[in-house]
């Protein structure tokens, strides 16, 4: 808590009636000297994360959808708002209000990597694009203005161009300085096409068009609280006071929150450099559909694509693997590599992914195939030593050739997770997969007690699958276990087939597991442990389905 | 008599037949100067050689706990361990047993390319586990096993495999803490024995395979009890 809220003001601050104008500027350190707003045109993208997501899961665009994070609304579509469902609302509330709601997962990193198109639409329009966050980015408009004959012409053009991208109705401010050309985009009104979807304050007139709207506009909360308290409701009551006055009392950051307000925005335009573009892309006419055909056409593309990265002085770490098929599908999946990719490497991941019809295969012939670095590091840190690589790199080697032979998901690494029965705990992530938390995706945690887990030790041969088996008391019937636990008669023999039968010489159980009795994929089940005449000791589960041998003690 | 006396020459033949071929085999071994693994000290004592060779091959008779105790030293030395063809592995219990899970490969299904997927992974592996699909043939086990000395690779095969080291086996297996349906498995008391093919008769020893504390470790305080004859190898 700031002494500002608590306290009075220390300082008087009195109200001038109008000395905005001829305010001396180099009494504020905070500001250029002399600098002129420049002329900005701001476009934005209403409801980006929102759009960026419909467009993602293809949804119609008018699709009530909410954006969640932390089990709270972060992002509500036009259809959602209009039935209550706001930000910072229980998931349960918003789907409550609205029952139709589609109920999305928010990715900050889907939102900027959706808004890329639309940063490079604008680049070829107008160069110098400053990204302010994902769905609001500001350029230069004084050489546009020029050349398509006018700001309001330019304006319209680029938000034309944004809406051909996916925009959603992208609305564009003209203003002196980021902020005010920022306010001017938000108060476009919607119909877009109509040449309202361009607001246009003229050169001058920022400080008479902020001069009406709240104050709450200001990024800085706890000056913003204290300026309501001294009765200062909009900027333009804030851009009466007196700057010199306003920078003794708050200081710089203050100062340039004034100038703001006064619509003297001077801060220069930083253009983003353009990242350079290193994705790799094939097309291919006719459609292909063996996977060794696509694999030969994307070799060459993958080694330009390598040589792309190296000549940037960067290795990649995970791609993006993007196929396009004939029948509109698409499939698209990051893949990890545990040092760093060669073009065989490359060449490997889009084959597996053809070939991984259970998870992302495609149906129909591929037309195209995208792969873009999804991370990378500078070449330095990924060198050989003086003395060869260390031991783990040729242990990867190794492995990967294996890969190549088998598959991705034939060489696993293991590691344990959390849950009651042995599969569940035993975890098992392709090689080069694995994140590097080293917990595989989807495991349980397995720092919680887990009550009803098997006491050590475990068997050392886990059955996958399971065989079927027959436990049979001394009468030659089947062993059952009634509803309170107890068992129909002791077992004594039990035998895989008919042909070979075990006597047991001890048996121990059942201990119940009754797991997710609430829920569809409920599992309940008795547990065994029983030791044969060899002194072979067997873990049996009788459930729905029968007896069966788990795993064995061996 | 003539026909006893030369009866009793053949005998004493025989036996001087049998122990020079124990001399011949004993100076055929596949290495002279054997580099060692580190070795569980339970077991280390039963092997020819007091431990685990550098490019030799062990067969375990059907024991993936005694694998386990086998993998759990070089694996804690900081060695990589690759498991093919055993998708019924327990990985959880090999974690008791203390091979670090980091270090260990798993290849379940290499199909019907074992050798290949062995040898490849005996290249960059020290320690191999694997389980022939079915009866290897004798090529291909030379091949690999020419490939296992050159690189220094130890193969521990579970089940038969021509031309082992040793051959380790369980026998008089015992669990103790569980009874006519109480308790639970707790400890096994269980006879390791070793045959090898250069030392002359097999060795045996009472092991706690694990015991309560989940360790494994030699049972010092009852004898070993005298093994019926029962052809191993």
């Amino acid at each position: 808590m700031s002494p500002h809220t608590r306290r009075a003001p220390v300082l008087r601050l009195d109200r001038r009636p109008s000395s905005g104008s001829a305010f001396p500027a180099s009494t504020v350190g905070a500001e250029l000297p002399g600098a002129e707003p420049p002329r900005v045109a701001v476009l934005w993208c209403p409801d980006w994360p929102v759009t960026a997501a419909a467009q993602h899961e293809k949804l119609p665009p008018d699709a009530p959808i909410a954006l969640v994070t932390k089990n709270l609304v972060f992002a509500s579509s036009g259809s959602a708002r209009a039935e209550g469902v706001v930000r910072g609302l229980r998931v349960r509330e918003a789907q409550a209000r609205q029952p139709g709601l589609v109920v999305l997962d928010y990715d900050p990193a889907l939102d900027s990597r959706a808004f890329e198109p639309i940063i490079a639409a604008m680049e070829e329009l107008v160069p110098g694009v400053q990204v302010l966050r994902p769905g609001l980015c500001a350029v230069r408009v004084r050489g546009a203005a020029r050349y398509y004959g006018g700001e309001r012409a330019a304006g319209l053009f680029l938000a034309g161009r944004a809406d051909e991208e996916g925009a959603g109705g992208a609305r564009v401010g003209i203003a002196d300085g980021i902020f005010t050309a920022d306010q001017a985009a938000r108060r476009a009104s919607a119909g877009a096409g109509s040449g309202q979807a361009v607001r246009i304050v003229p050169a001058g007139e920022a400080a008479s068009f902020l001069e009406p709207l709240g104050i709450g506009l200001l990024d800085d909360e706890q000056l913003v609280t204290l300026l309501r308290r001294l009765g200062i409701r909009t900027l333009g009551a804030f851009a009466q006071l007196d700057a010199a006055d306003v920078f003794t009392r708050f200081g710089p950051g203050g100062a340039r929150l004034h100038s703001l307000a006064s619509g003297r925005d001077s801060w220069p335009l930083t253009p983003r450099t353009p990242p350079r573009d290193l994705d790799a892309v094939v097309q291919f006419e006719p459609a292909l559909d063996r996977v060794d055909q696509v694999a030969f056409g994307v070799r060459t593309a993958a080694e330009g694509f390598i040589d792309a990265l190296t000549a940037a002085k960067l290795v990649c770490t995970a791609i993006r693997v993007e196929l396009d098929s004939d029948s509109g599908e698409l499939s698209e999946r990051v893949w990890l590599h545990p040092r760093s990719f060669t073009p065989a490497d490359v060449v490997d991941r889009v084959r597996w992914q053809l070939q991984g019809a259970g998870e992302v295969g495609l149906k129909s012939g591929v037309t195209r195939v995208r792969v873009s670095p999804e991370s990378v590091d500078a070449i330095g840190n990924h060198e050989g030593g003086l003395w060869g690589a260390g031991p783990d790199e040729r242990v990867h080697h190794g492995l990967s050739r294996v890969q190549s032979m088998l598959g991705h998901g034939a060489v696993l690494m293991p590691s344990v997770g959390g849950g009651r029965t042995l599969s569940d705990r035993q975890q098992l992530v392709a090689w080069g997969d694995r994140p590097p938390d080293g917990r595989a995706p989807g495991a349980k945690p397995v720092d919680q007690p887990w009550p009803g887990r098997l006491p050590d030790p475990l068997p050392g041969t886990v059955f996958s699958p399971r065989h079927p088996v027959h436990v049979l008391s001394a009468d030659g019937a089947s062993v059952e276990v009634g509803d309170r636990g107890t068992v129909s008669a002791p077992p004594v023999r039990f035998s895989a087939n008919s042909s070979e039968v075990r006597r047991l010489t001890a048996w121990a159980g059942p201990w119940a597991i009754d797991e997710r009795w609430w829920s569809a994929d409920a599992r309940s089940a008795w547990r065994f442990q029983a030791v044969d005449e060899t002194g072979c000791a067997w873990l049996l589960v009788l459930d729905a389905g029968g007896w069966w041998a788990e795993a064995r003690y061996d | 008599m003539l026909d006893r006396s030369t009866v009793l020459e053949s005998v004493g033949e025989q036996d001087t037949v049998a122990q020079l071929q124990a001399r011949i085999k004993a100076m055929q071994a596949t290495k002279l100067d054997s580099k060692l693994i580190p070795t569980h000290p339970a077991i280390a004592g039963l092997l020819p050689g007091g431990g685990l060779q550098q490019g030799a091959a062990y067969s375990i008779d059907r024991s993936a706990m005694l694998l386990m105790t086998l993998l759990a030293a070089p694996s804690a030395a900081g060695t990589w361990c690759g498991i093919v063809g055993m998708p019924e592995f327990g990985v959880e219990a090999a974690q008791h047993f203390g091979v670090d899970l980091d270090r260990l490969v798993l290849v379940p299904h290499p199909g019907d390319q074992w050798l290949a997927v062995t040898a490849a992974v005996a290249d960059v592996m020290e320690v191999v586990v694997t389980r022939p699909p079915k009866r290897a043939t004798d090529s291909s086990v030379a091949r690999l096993a020419a490939r296992l000395r050159q690189r220094g690779t130890t193969l521990l095969v579970l089940g038969p495999w021509p031309q082992t080291e040793a051959m380790l086996s369980l026998s008089q297996s015992e669990w103790h803490g569980i009874g006519e349906g109480h308790g639970h498995l707790a400890a096994r008391e269980v006879t390791v024995t070793v045959t090898s093919r250069t030392a002359g008769r097999p060795r045996s020893a009472r092991l706690w395979l694990p015991d309560a504390g989940e360790a494994v470790r030699r049972a010092e305080n009852r004898a070993v009890q005298p093994l019926p004859e029962r052809q191993l190898a």
